[in-house]
């Protein structure tokens, strides 16, 4: 559903690749497509509309380079624009004398606990030896919550049993300094920024907590009311950053780019998945392609890079150079593959191949099928897979719940994928097995 | 009049509701959408609406862009308003239409004996939270509940139902950490039944939609709901955030896929969000809202009246 940008203005501008400038009317119709492709990716409506007077403006009288279609000229002016908004100011904390604390705030559910949870552990990667303290008191069970996670990664959470969080913060501070911690994540009540009563106590908290970084917790998800909210609690509590939480999901986050606007504050980090160590510097390029719905190359690339370590990396490369194609490589590659993340979303930020894969599900159902068929084979038949005769795909199909269909499929697939293999050795353009690009379509 | 717990729940009658518990709710959602409306008719001047000027039509689009409406919802809201030719009242005209794009008042179906409610969402909608309240609901409405603890993923997510579950005096099924949910869908399923409960009401983990391996493990506890009572799941309840964008739409596609949505629970609508993306997601995949949340209290999960709705959003 989501065509990128860059498609649609291609569509709409035509390929006058390299004839002269944009025209007034071309500059319009791109405008149209840039205003809605920047409102279904929830930016504030009024942001959208400053922010399009800018590029309009930009745009006009341009010279289309020779190498680019007018479309995908305008998506660069735009793209600069943004990153450039959304780049300007620093992403670092500010650390001071010990204990340096960080308070987080929000509204209820947009992840507040475990985002202290994630910068606790990043904080100690850095070098830093921090604790956590309890101070949300409204939700049931979120003490139990923030203890069980700092169990998990071994950092102390500091409690108090009472009714006031101002108490909780006084307590953990004495606690942290004696303790000899050098970083305190103040955990806070999620609160709507309409309710007086706990915005004015986020206030005392903040004013007995006195800390270095007060930072907003944002869903990534949010839509027009961003602007509200960020401005709500500007105004109480000042925050100096924002940290983006739920990116891997796939809204467009339209919401960076609104509160950025409206309150001069920069993102600082990005929350990238449920497990704890899955917290993210910001990068303003990629935030801007990704509101575009444009990819993101350099995520694709930092995340194949970290999923892979090397010498394995290396390993697979020689033997699939020699042209080999064992069912143990399979599962190698199956497992860096997952380390990636959702094969969708990694397939996603492949710029071009996001619009093209729009209508093939890729089912990781059927890989997680295929792996159970892998696993259900011997040692010795994932290695040398001919020795696989018809007995012992009976026994695997029975030892996986596959049919034997479904196993004479794997294969087959094998085989086409170890010709595949000794054609790029021979250093050819593999062409795709069909039933790797038919098998997932709707 | 607000619709009633009675009539969602198809009860032929029940605990008299307060005119204060109807029109508290109509007033806090009144007040919670102020801001909207504020926007809505300050955006529309619609007394000076002049349906031949291309620049009133504009700012008639902007004003629903705002409220989160959602592009192609608002075009269609525009596209009848603009078919209407004589549009009279313009916020009248428009809260019409907003109610026609949601649909009918929708019931709960609780009747069978138990009956089953699968609730599902993606991370911090209040789905818990929502259980809780709607768990005290039935029970106020003669109904013996139980919750079953099938969020084993999220740290304390089972102690926090397990507070409610005392609140509720409901019955409660819960696991360790980590267990399998769909074992926890069929201890709670059977519980059920066996204790002659009328309703199991089902946690499940928030997670995104986008993660398919979460998503089938979604699907799996309801096809174990499924195959341990017949006609179960009764309800598939998406809970939905009211400050969130355009992604609910995903969030309702996608889940639907996985879960079978039969319904929407939109919570904290009591900020200055509009909630307006429950028009998008009616519209666009014919989703019925059920509930609304409209603040911290019991009293503040309500049947969800489209035409209450529309107007506060509109017009107040």
């Amino acid at each position: 559903m989501f065509d990128t940008l860059s498609d649609k203005l291609q569509a709409t501008l035509g390929d006058l690749r390299g004839k002269g400038r944009l025209d007034d009317e071309q500059i319009s119709k791109a405008m149209r497509e840039i205003r809605l492709a920047l409102l279904e990716a929830d930016v504030n409506f009024q942001v959208v509309k400053d922010f399009v007077a800018q590029v309009r403006e930009r745009a006009t009288g341009q010279d289309v380079l020779k190498s680019l279609t007018p479309g995908q000229q305008v998506v660069k002016i735009v793209h600069e624009e943004l990153t450039a908004l959304m780049g300007s100011g620093g992403s670092r904390l500010a650390f001071g004398k010990p204990p340096t604390v960080i308070l987080m705030a929000g509204l209820q559910g947009s992840g507040k606990t475990t985002t202290s949870a994630k910068l606790a552990l990043h904080l100690r990667k850095a070098g830093k030896n921090p604790a956590l303290v309890a101070a949300d008191l409204q939700r049931p069970a979120a003490i139990d919550q923030l203890e069980q996670l700092g169990r998990q990664i071994q950092i102390p959470v500091y409690r108090k049993d009472t009714q006031d969080p101002v108490e909780v913060v006084k307590y953990a501070l004495q606690a942290a300094t004696s303790a000899g911690n050098d970083v305190v994540i103040v955990d806070t009540a999620g609160r709507l920024h309409v309710d007086e009563a706990l915005m004015d106590e986020l206030v005392r908290v903040r004013d007995a907590a006195k800390p270095m970084n007060v930072l907003l917790v944002l869903d990534a998800m949010t839509g027009q009311e961003a602007v509200n909210v960020a401005e709500a609690f500007q105004e109480r509590v000042a925050f100096d950053g924002v940290v983006l939480t739920k990116l891997d999901g796939d809204a467009r986050g339209g919401a960076a780019l609104s509160v950025r606007q409206v309150t001069g504050k920069p993102i600082k980090y990005v929350s990238v998945g449920e497990k704890l160590d899955q917290l993210e510097e910001f990068h303003p390029d990629r935030m801007a392609s990704r509101i575009l719905g444009m990819g993101d190359v350099l995520t694709l690339i930092e995340k194949a890079e970290a999923a892979v370590e090397e010498d394995e990396q290396e390993a697979m490369e020689a033997r699939m150079r020699s042209g080999q194609f064992t069912f143990d490589d399979f599962l190698s590659a199956q497992k860096m593959l997952k380390r990636m993340g959702p094969i969708q979303g990694v397939l996603k930020m492949i710029p071009g191949l996001g619009n093209q894969l729009k209508d093939v599900d890729i089912d990781e159902r059927q890989l997680a099928r295929v792996e159970a068929i892998v696993l259900s084979m011997t040692p010795q038949e994932r290695r040398m897979p001919h020795l696989i005769n018809g007995s012992r795909r009976q026994r695997i199909a029975a030892g996986s719940g596959q049919t034997i269909q479904d196993v004479n499929k794997l294969l087959t697939a094998r085989k086409q994928m170890e010709k595949m293999m000794k054609q790029m050795g021979k250093g050819k353009m593999p062409t795709l097995p069909q039933q790797m690009t038919k098998a997932g379509r709707r | 009049m607000a619709r009633s717990w009675a009539e969602l729940l198809g009860d032929e009658d029940g605990p008299e509701e307060t005119a204060e518990q109807q029109r508290g709710v109509f007033g806090r959602l009144r007040e919670s959408l102020g801001k909207s409306r504020r926007a809505l008719t300050g955006e529309l001047a619609a007394a000076t609406f002049d349906p031949g000027n291309e620049e009133d039509w504009e700012r008639l689009e902007e004003a629903l862009i705002r409220g989160d409406v959602g592009v192609r919802a608002t075009a269609e809201l525009i596209r009848r308003l603009e078919a209407r030719g004589e549009l009279g009242d313009l916020g009248e005209a428009l809260a019409e239409e907003i109610a026609d794009l949601l649909g009918e008042p929708a019931t709960l179906n609780v009747s069978a004996k138990p009956s089953v409610i699968l609730v599902v969402g993606v991370n911090g909608t209040g789905k818990t939270t929502t259980i809780g309240k709607l768990a005290q609901k039935l029970r106020e409405h003669d109904r013996s509940v139980l919750l079953g603890a099938a969020d084993t993923f999220r740290a304390a997510a089972e102690e926090q139902l397990e507070i409610w579950a005392k609140r509720a005096q409901a019955d409660f099924v819960g696991a360790p950490h980590g267990a399998d949910p769909a074992a926890v869908a069929y201890d709670a399923v059977e519980a059920a039944r066996a204790r002659g409960h009328d309703v199991a009401i089902v946690d499940t983990a928030g997670r995104l939609h986008t993660q398919s391996n979460l998503m089938e493990e979604l699907a799996k506890v309801r096809r174990v709901i499924e195959s341990r009572l017949e006609g179960a799941p009764h309800e598939t309840l998406l809970v939905v955030d009211a400050t969130t964008g355009q992604n609910g739409l995903q969030q309702a596609r996608l889940f639907g896929e996985s879960a079978g949505v039969t319904g929407v629970a939109l919570t904290k609508l009591d900020g200055s969000a509009k909630g307006g993306v429950a028009v998008a997601i009616a519209y666009e995949l014919g989703l019925p809202v059920k509930l609304i949340g409209v603040g911290e209290g019991l009293d503040d999960l309500r049947p969800f009246d489209p035409h209450d709705f529309a107007r506060a959003l509109v017009a107040g």
